[in-house]
């Protein structure tokens, strides 16, 4: 059983904040991260290839040279090899074209049973690279998995999460199947896991070494443009209530008494 | 290839790209801006440069033939025959904008036995529904729904799709959009036709709500986007509304999949939906531990509400992700949101700040959250949540 | 700021640190409450490898020394004094097997010791040795190929859960340093059982217990080194460990210092911050050069142990001494940054401070580190005497 994990480099989002002055975002000291839903990703292949007993986990990014740390992130945590789809050509990618360049270098990879990424990136939270390759590639996809069961005779039975239950489906593999955090709980790497991927290789493909249509690729590839990035406006805020307890409570409830009976 | 260009003649090294860059790719080199690269294209230091110093040029190929495309729909959703919420909120969104581009508004409706229902459609604002109703269609699988809906795009061309930001709209819209080889922007939270071109400006967060990002669709039809549930607003239905139901048939193989559908199971621990829900008693990493969420049942039962949660109380293992509201959760748009121990991380007011009213209760007078807090109290919220709830359920009883 | 670590000890500490991050962090309050032993984070550690840091590769270790040993139980105990024994009291238990233990021996404990798979514990105090080691009463009788133990060993740390027992006991008749031996006892044997567990102070994410031996017979052949070294076995082990115990010493008062730093940063009183006021300030300045000094100290003492040097005993004890009463006084005065907030158990500075505690008084109370040093210091300036 060959896994491929997608793995995306994302800046941590949550250390992000804006500069009201400035109306910028403050980057300074914001660590790039794996992606944390991939994460449970990673984890799910590490956990499917020693279920099975057999096979390989590779992790498969498209991105800048820095996306290395990512890659060996994940090869400390026992991931057998690591894949970079690196190149300008591949820059100002939407979803469209990352899903086109992503199912290009799996097509390369050839050997994979099964394909392994997060819902979504909490940068972007699009959602759409996952189904995207899937559509590409003409292979099934299961989105939003909260369990996996691999099953003898290559299928694989899904959980996939709704918003008020879930779908259980059976794919036969290869498959995309995109997970949510409640599938697993992410190992810490090794000592050992670190030491390799310190050392190991790292494979660095560009559009050279796919199949790719070069007007399909980065943004000239990308049906989509940002035009304006902006900062949230702020809510202006309103009556604060300090002091004694049973003060703040009186005077809150004699503000909420209209609301509540509908009267504003 | 695409690229991106500092006019050196030009640029006076202020530094407003670097601040304004996504992505730590401009730097200042003996006062000039130079581009590293790590530079994704984004073309976010396009417009705060102020000496016009920076040109993104993009090559640019004619794919299609944009006046062939026209109307504005809605892929809606249903579960056995009950028409999800957000596909109303979409139709009243989408009547605005087909009445903008002077287009008919129409709705695609995908199922089995599901024909009678598109009325519910009309009576909210379309004027044609599309329904494809086949036994095949029972229950939603990603291949036979995204095939008929690409079927059906290819052969009415529409201008613009919209789909709800739900599980489903989500796993289905995007093998569409690479299907007709178009553009697809997810989860905007405005939506508006450009006066000078008439193309659909679509506004989204991204960085996990930090900053909005316009984006368009220039050259491909029709422009997609995804809209979470509760962002739009539906129009009051109207029985008598006149509009127009086309069965479509669809040839058979469209519909072959190898996925197999065994069951749905709902899920008991979410009784009441938090995104339906009028009235939600949110609480946050200030409640200290999951016991303590019995003081938000308390004030949820006395007013009827539902109880929502913080990431850091659902990420502390306190409460169940189905009542996670923000960036990462639920967007809500209660009557009456109470955020109770909550700070206020941009991450969760981007998930509630469309409330009506929002009453905040935590100790810390600096708390992000009073800032976007119709009524605050500054205090201790195990003293204040059983004063509060006692003082309305009297009043209430 | 650099402390010239190498490339490997750089990669352990950022472990340690996410290991403390992600996994102790979330839990230690809940363990400090409960008392109860965390077994969910030993796996967690055993799984990245940092049982093995300090044994050698022939082992099934990293390969590392004293130094890596010091590096993971510094950067555990800056979130958790108590959480971080779970590893450092292993390391106790496994130093006698590790420094007198026979091929055969190491062979035999060690390579489960470093995969984290089985912990080691060390036992010698007793209800009537405490400071003075040599009056252990616990007897073991030989008895053809076995010895037969007899007697209690109270207050010890990982007691009832490790499973590897080096314990020092009497092997000959009479009283003194001399007739005691150190031996290795499995969990399960029959005699062997763990009396009161006690309800500590702090480090109470870590379990302290007694060892209860009646009848119990080991096999000759887990004697430690020859009979009557037992005394050697346990000096030889504290200079090891130490160390350690410093290091541990050395994480709490930096854990404490980030949050009262953090604190004075936005905590606002009269209309500003509390750290802009001088009184803050100097207080601040005074935990930083103390943290500062202690850590160099400690680094200092576990590389010279680890290059083999012989008499390292002095270096070792003054580590230990200087950074427990580091740890204690900047634990302290943490709270105070904090005032009332700092009382409260909702703030962690309060439960540091009560771990800070037990690292002036086990492994040698801080005045017998002293004694150590004294009398080293002395034989130093007599030796130096007689060169004259």
């Amino acid at each position: 059983m060959n896994v491929v994990v997608l793995i995306k480099q994302v800046p941590d989002t949550t250390d992000v904040r804006i500069d009201r002055e400035t109306n910028t975002l403050i980057r300074e000291g914001v660590p790039s991260i794996i992606n944390p839903f991939d994460m449970y990703a990673i984890e799910e292949a590490l956990r499917v290839r020693e279920g099975v007993g057999e096979g390989t986990v590779t992790v498969m990014s498209m991105g800048p040279p820095q996306v290395d740390a990512a890659l060996r992130e994940a090869l400390a945590l026992g991931v057998d090899r690591a894949v970079l789809l690196s190149d300008r050509a591949f820059a100002g990618s939407d979803t469209w074209a990352t899903s086109y360049t992503l199912a290009a270098g799996l097509r390369k990879l050839e050997d994979y049973d099964l394909v392994l990424c997060g819902k979504q990136a909490i940068d972007g939270d699009t959602a759409q690279v996952g189904p995207g390759v899937a559509q590409f590639l003409g292979i099934p996809q299961v989105t939003y998995a909260r369990k996996l069961t691999i099953e003898s005779g290559s299928t694989a039975t899904v959980e996939r999460m709704l918003e008020d239950g879930y779908d259980v489906v059976r794919v036969p593999l290869p498959a995309v199947v995109t997970v949510v955090k409640e599938i697993n709980e992410p190992r810490l790497p090794s000592l050992k896991g670190k030491m390799k991927a310190r050392k190991a290789e790292i494979t660095v493909w560009g559009p050279g070494d796919l199949e790719v249509d070069e007007e399909e690729l980065g943004l000239d590839g990308s049906p989509t443009r940002v035009v304006r990035v902006f900062a949230p406006e702020a809510r202006s805020g309103g009556t604060i209530f300090e002091g004694e307890v049973e003060d703040t409570v009186e005077s809150l409830v004699r503000e909420l008494v209209p609301v509540l009976k509908g009267e504003i | 290839m695409s690229s991106i260009e500092v006019l050196e003649n030009l640029c006076v090294g202020c530094g407003l790209c670097v601040k304004a860059c996504l992505y730590d790719a401009i730097e200042m080199v003996d006062g000039i801006a130079v581009i590293k690269d790590n530079c994704t294209l984004c073309g976010a230091c396009v417009e705060p440069c102020k000496f016009d110093a920076i040109i993104l040029r993009k090559s640019h190929r004619e794919t299609v033939s944009l006046d062939d495309f026209k109307g504005v729909w809605v892929v809606a959703e249903q579960r056995l025959g009950e028409i999800h919420g957000v596909s109303f909120e979409l139709l009243g969104k989408g009547r605005e904008l087909a009445d903008t581009r002077g287009a008919p508004l129409a709705a695609v409706l995908l199922g089995s036995n599901v024909t009678g229902a598109g009325r519910q459609l009309i009576a909210h604002g379309a004027d044609i529904v599309y329904v494809v109703d086949d036994p095949a269609l029972e229950h939603y699988l990603d291949e036979p729904y995204a095939n008929a809906v690409a079927a059906l795009i290819e052969k009415y061309r529409p201008e613009i799709v919209l789909t709800g930001g739900t599980s489903v709209g989500r796993s289905l819209i995007p093998r569409v959009a690479i299907q007709v080889r178009t553009g697809l922007t997810a989860d905007c939270t405005a939506l508006d036709i450009d006066d000078q071109e008439g193309i659909l400006l679509q506004t989204r967060p991204a960085f996990g709500g930090n900053i909005l990002a316009t984006i368009i669709c220039p050259n491909h039809r029709p422009q997609m986007a995804t809209v979470r549930h509760k962002v739009m607003t539906a129009l009051e239905p109207d029985p008598a509304r006149e509009g127009e139901v086309v069965e479509e048939k669809l040839p058979a193989e469209l519909f072959e999949t190898s996925t197999e559908f065994i069951e749905f199971v709902k899920d008991e621990t979410s009784k009441v939906n938090i995104a339906e829900a009028d009235i939600i008693v949110s609480g946050g990493r200030g409640l200290g531990g999951p016991e303590n969420f019995g003081l938000l049942d308390g004030l949820a039962n006395a007013l009827g509400g539902a109880v929502g949660a913080s990431r850091a109380a659902v990420d502390a293992g306190w409460i169940p992700y189905s009542h996670q509201v923000g960036q990462t959760g639920k967007t809500v748009q209660p009557n009456l949101y109470f955020a109770c121990g909550i700070s206020g991380a941009v991450q969760h007011l981007v998930g509630m700040q469309s409330s009506r009213i929002i009453v905040a209760i935590n100790k810390d007078p600096d708390a992000p959250i009073f800032k976007v807090a119709t009524y605050g109290i500054v205090g201790d919220v195990f003293e204040v949540l059983p004063a509060l709830t006692k003082k309305l359920a009297a009043t209430f009883s | 700021m650099s402390y010239f670590l190498t490339e490997e000890q750089e990669m352990l500490k950022e472990l340690c640190a996410q290991i403390a991050r992600e996994k102790i962090l979330p839990v230690r309050a809940e363990y400090d409450e409960t008392g109860e032993f965390p077994w969910d984070i030993v796996k967690v550690m055993a799984a990245s490898d940092i049982y093995g840091v300090y044994i050698p590769e022939e082992y099934g270790g990293f390969g590392g020394g004293v130094m890596e040993m010091c590096i993971a139980a510094e950067e555990l105990s800056r979130v958790c004094g108590g959480i971080a024994l779970a590893f450092a009291a292993s390391a106790l238990g496994a130093y006698p097997i590790l420094l007198f233990g026979s091929d055969e021996q190491k062979k035999q404990y060690l390579p489960a010791i470093a995969a984290g798979e089985r912990l080691a514990a060390f036992g010698l105090t007793e209800a009537n040795a405490g400071s003075d080691a040599g009056a252990v009463e616990t007897r073991a009788e030989l008895d053809g190929d076995e010895y037969v133990l007899n007697g209690t060993k109270q207050w010890i740390t990982n007691g009832g859960e490790a499973e590897i027992y080096t314990v020092v006991v009497r092997t000959s008749k009479g009283t003194g340093i001399r007739g005691m031996s150190c031996l290795i006892v499995e969990k399960d044997t029959p005699g062997f059982t763990f009396g009161k567990k006690e309800d500590k102070m702090g480090i109470r994410g870590s379990t302290t217990r007694e060892l209860v031996f009646q009848d119990c017979k080991i096999p000759k052949k887990n004697l430690l080194g020859r009979e009557g070294t037992g005394f050697v076995v346990a000096m030889r082990t504290f200079d090891k460990s130490r160390p350690g115990v410093a290091a541990q010493a050395v994480g709490i008062a930096q854990g404490a210092f980030d949050e009262a730093a953090k604190y004075a940063r936005h905590r606002e009183q009269f209309g500003k911050p509390i750290g802009s006021f001088q009184g803050i300030q100097f207080m601040l300045a005074d935990m930083a050069i103390q943290i500062e000094a202690a850590r160099t100290l400690v680094y200092h003492s576990a590389r010279v142990v680890d290059s083999g040097a012989k008499d390292i005993g002095k270096l070792s004890a003054m580590a230990k001494v200087f950074a427990s009463d580091v740890a204690m006084k900047v634990t302290t005065d943490a709270v105070q940054i904090l005032g009332g907030y700092g009382y409260m158990k909702e703030y962690p500075v309060e439960k540091m401070m009560r771990d800070a505690k037990i690292t002036q008084i086990y492994e040698g109370t801080n005045q017998i580190q002293r004694s150590i040093i004294a009398s080293a210091v002395l034989k130093e300036s007599a030796a130096k005497e007689k060169k004259e």
